[in-house]
């Protein structure tokens, strides 16, 4: 075990150092430095007709590090702190509870062609209604204010995750389950060694987009119902006039849905060594 | 090369196939297709059997029948003496006893090679840890895979992944192998390796060799026998005796009796193949 998780270090250090030495990261950050500029000289240069209301790089950027800063919010508050982890705290009951349902739901409609038969076409007139129309029953279904945003949060990411995960089971070559037969598994052994495993790839796809609507159906969730998070504090800025915490809170959003996307690729990764392996003899 | 002669000339006394007047339908659409039609084939234990036929024949078929894969229509298949499937019993229960090897390979790739051959013992559960992993090693190392055992598959040559297929079905002690053209998708230096170290395989272990193939040349090089089968319904046309004594190696290839044998048989296969082709038989 020790010896597998040093080899996925040195794997790791390996591709930091090949990234590095590429031109990515450099076009990485041109291409931030482009989409700053722009923003820079459209408000504050130029001040194009429409942008003029926009607040500037220089506004925002002042107040988001400012130690006093005159809207109140900045990384020196701890209110700014209070939206993050309301927020991600809703998203990881949310993706826990999504995650925790849909897996063994997908993978039982992906064995089990039965169940498929009578869940599938519910689960397939229901998965088009975009949560923004699920806000109203939310809201009478469940009290309080936390339990509706969570339900709604749950919701876009529980059938991304349920989808995907049936999907990968439906992918694996038949051949694998006949092997396992033949070496003598029965079908719940087939089930554990076989269908589990090989649905792993579809399964952490399923999850990253699944993560990936979580948030979005957070923010709808927080701009209508809801205290705190980032949702709110973009939304009631925008009704306060408070322009330049819109840009915080929408700054604030990019990078920690790409940290917690990033979070379950890691551990995708880690958990599928076999594919990491492969997929790095695939690069060469 | 006397010690192997000795060893050869005792075959195997378990896993002799009898298939008795089989048909197999399939009725895809209410237009019944009959892809095995009264095909009668015995083959005595320890034999190297070798199926040959054009692609789409309906050879896999019949393979997957004995394996357990599907039913039959009517007919008997008898291994040992007992009723495998036949009237009352239309499809075989797949076990242990015949293992396939498949054509694209069924490797676990989320296994590593050790945990691949270990996976029919543990399974079965008869045997403790420690004596499954005992007897993989040497297995392993009889096959010269010493120091694969914690790859996985993917990242193996494909020759050798032939060879962790192989050793992994021998590990159960099965009495018949049955190979579905494990070798079309190799190049023809790999694959001639390949023969010999299945030959190699063959003399340590006794087994019975059901080999599909539509390779000539590979199926008189291994084959103490070859049945040609006829083009869609698939029913023996001829039998070839391969009366080459083993052990052979590759010089077999440039000798008379193989050019003989070969012309023997060529004008049978070529005649099959050109109605295939003329009835437009798909791949499968």
């Amino acid at each position: 075990m020790s010896q597998s998780n040093a080899s996925s270090m040195n794997l790791t250090m390996y591709r930091v150092a090949t990234w590095l030495k590429s031109p990515k990261p450099y076009l990485m950050i041109i291409g931030f430095a482009f989409l700053l500029l722009f923003w820079y000289f459209s408000v504050e240069i130029w001040q194009l007709p429409r942008f003029q209301d926009m607040p500037g790089p220089t506004e925002v950027f002042s107040e988001w590090f400012s130690k006093d800063p005159y809207y109140g919010l900045s990384i020196y508050t701890p209110e700014y702190y209070k939206h993050i982890l309301i927020s991600l705290r809703r998203i990881g009951f949310a993706f826990l509870l999504a995650t925790a349902l849909g897996v063994p739901l997908g993978l039982f409609l992906g064995w089990s062609k039965t169940l498929r038969e009578f869940i599938f076409p519910l689960f397939e007139v229901f998965r088009p209604i975009p949560v923004l129309a699920w806000v109203p029953l939310a809201i009478i279904m469940f009290s309080g204010s936390e339990t509706p945003v969570i339900f709604l949060t749950f919701l876009a990411s529980f059938f991304a995750t349920t989808l995907n995960t049936m999907l990968g089971v439906d992918s694996i070559d038949e051949s694998y389950s006949r092997a396992a037969y033949c070496l003598g598994a029965s079908r719940w052994q087939t089930f554990w060694h076989v269908v589990v495993p090989g649905a792993m790839p579809f399964i952490f796809t399923g999850l990253q987009i699944s993560i990936g609507v979580a948030w979005f159906s957070l923010v709808a969730g927080e701009m209508v119902s809801g205290q705190y998070g980032l949702g709110y504090l973009i939304n009631t800025a925008y009704m306060m006039i408070e322009y330049p915490k819109i840009i915080i809170g929408m700054i604030t959003l990019g990078v920690i849905g790409y940290s917690t996307s990033a979070m379950v690729r890691v551990a995708g990764d880690y958990m599928m060594q076999w594919r990491v392996r492969e997929l790095a003899l695939g690069d060469n | 090369m006397g010690v192997m002669e000795t060893k050869m000339n005792q075959l195997a006394t378990k896993g002799a196939i009898k298939i008795n007047d089989v048909v197999k339908i399939y009725d895809p659409d209410g237009a019944a297709v009959m892809a095995v039609d009264h095909c009668s084939i015995d083959i005595p234990a320890g034999e190297i059997c070798m199926i040959v036929g054009p692609s789409g024949c309906g050879k896999t078929t019949l393979l997957n029948a004995i394996a357990g894969f599907h039913g039959i229509t009517s007919g008997e298949i008898h291994l040992d003496g007992e009723l495998l499937c036949g009237p009352g019993k239309p499809q075989a229960e797949p076990g242990s006893d015949r293992i396939v090897v498949f054509q694209n390979g069924a490797l676990f790739p989320w296994k590593t090679n050790l945990e691949n051959i270990c996976f029919g013992p543990m399974m079965a559960g008869k045997l403790t840890k420690e004596e499954i992993l005992e007897k993989a090693r040497s297995m392993m190392a009889d096959a010269g895979l010493a120091g694969t055992e914690n790859s996985y598959p993917g990242e193996v040559s494909s020759g050798l992944r032939r060879r962790v297929e192989i050793v992994r079905a021998l590990m159960n002690d099965p009495k018949v192998l049955l190979f579905d053209e494990p070798y079309r998708a190799l190049d023809s230096l790999t694959k001639s390796v390949m023969h010999e170290a299945l030959l190699e395989i063959y003399y340590k272990n006794k087994v019975t060799i059901f080999f599909i193939t539509h390779d000539l040349e590979e199926a008189i090089f291994l084959g103490h026998r070859l049945i040609i089968m006829s083009s869609r319904p698939c029913k023996p046309k001829k039998i070839v005796d391969v009366d080459i004594p083993h052990p052979r190696d590759y010089s077999v290839l440039t000798s008379t009796r193989f050019r003989e044998i070969m012309n023997e048989a060529k004008g049978v296969v070529n005649e099959e193949a050109r109605k295939a082709f003329a009835a437009g038989e798909k791949e499968g």
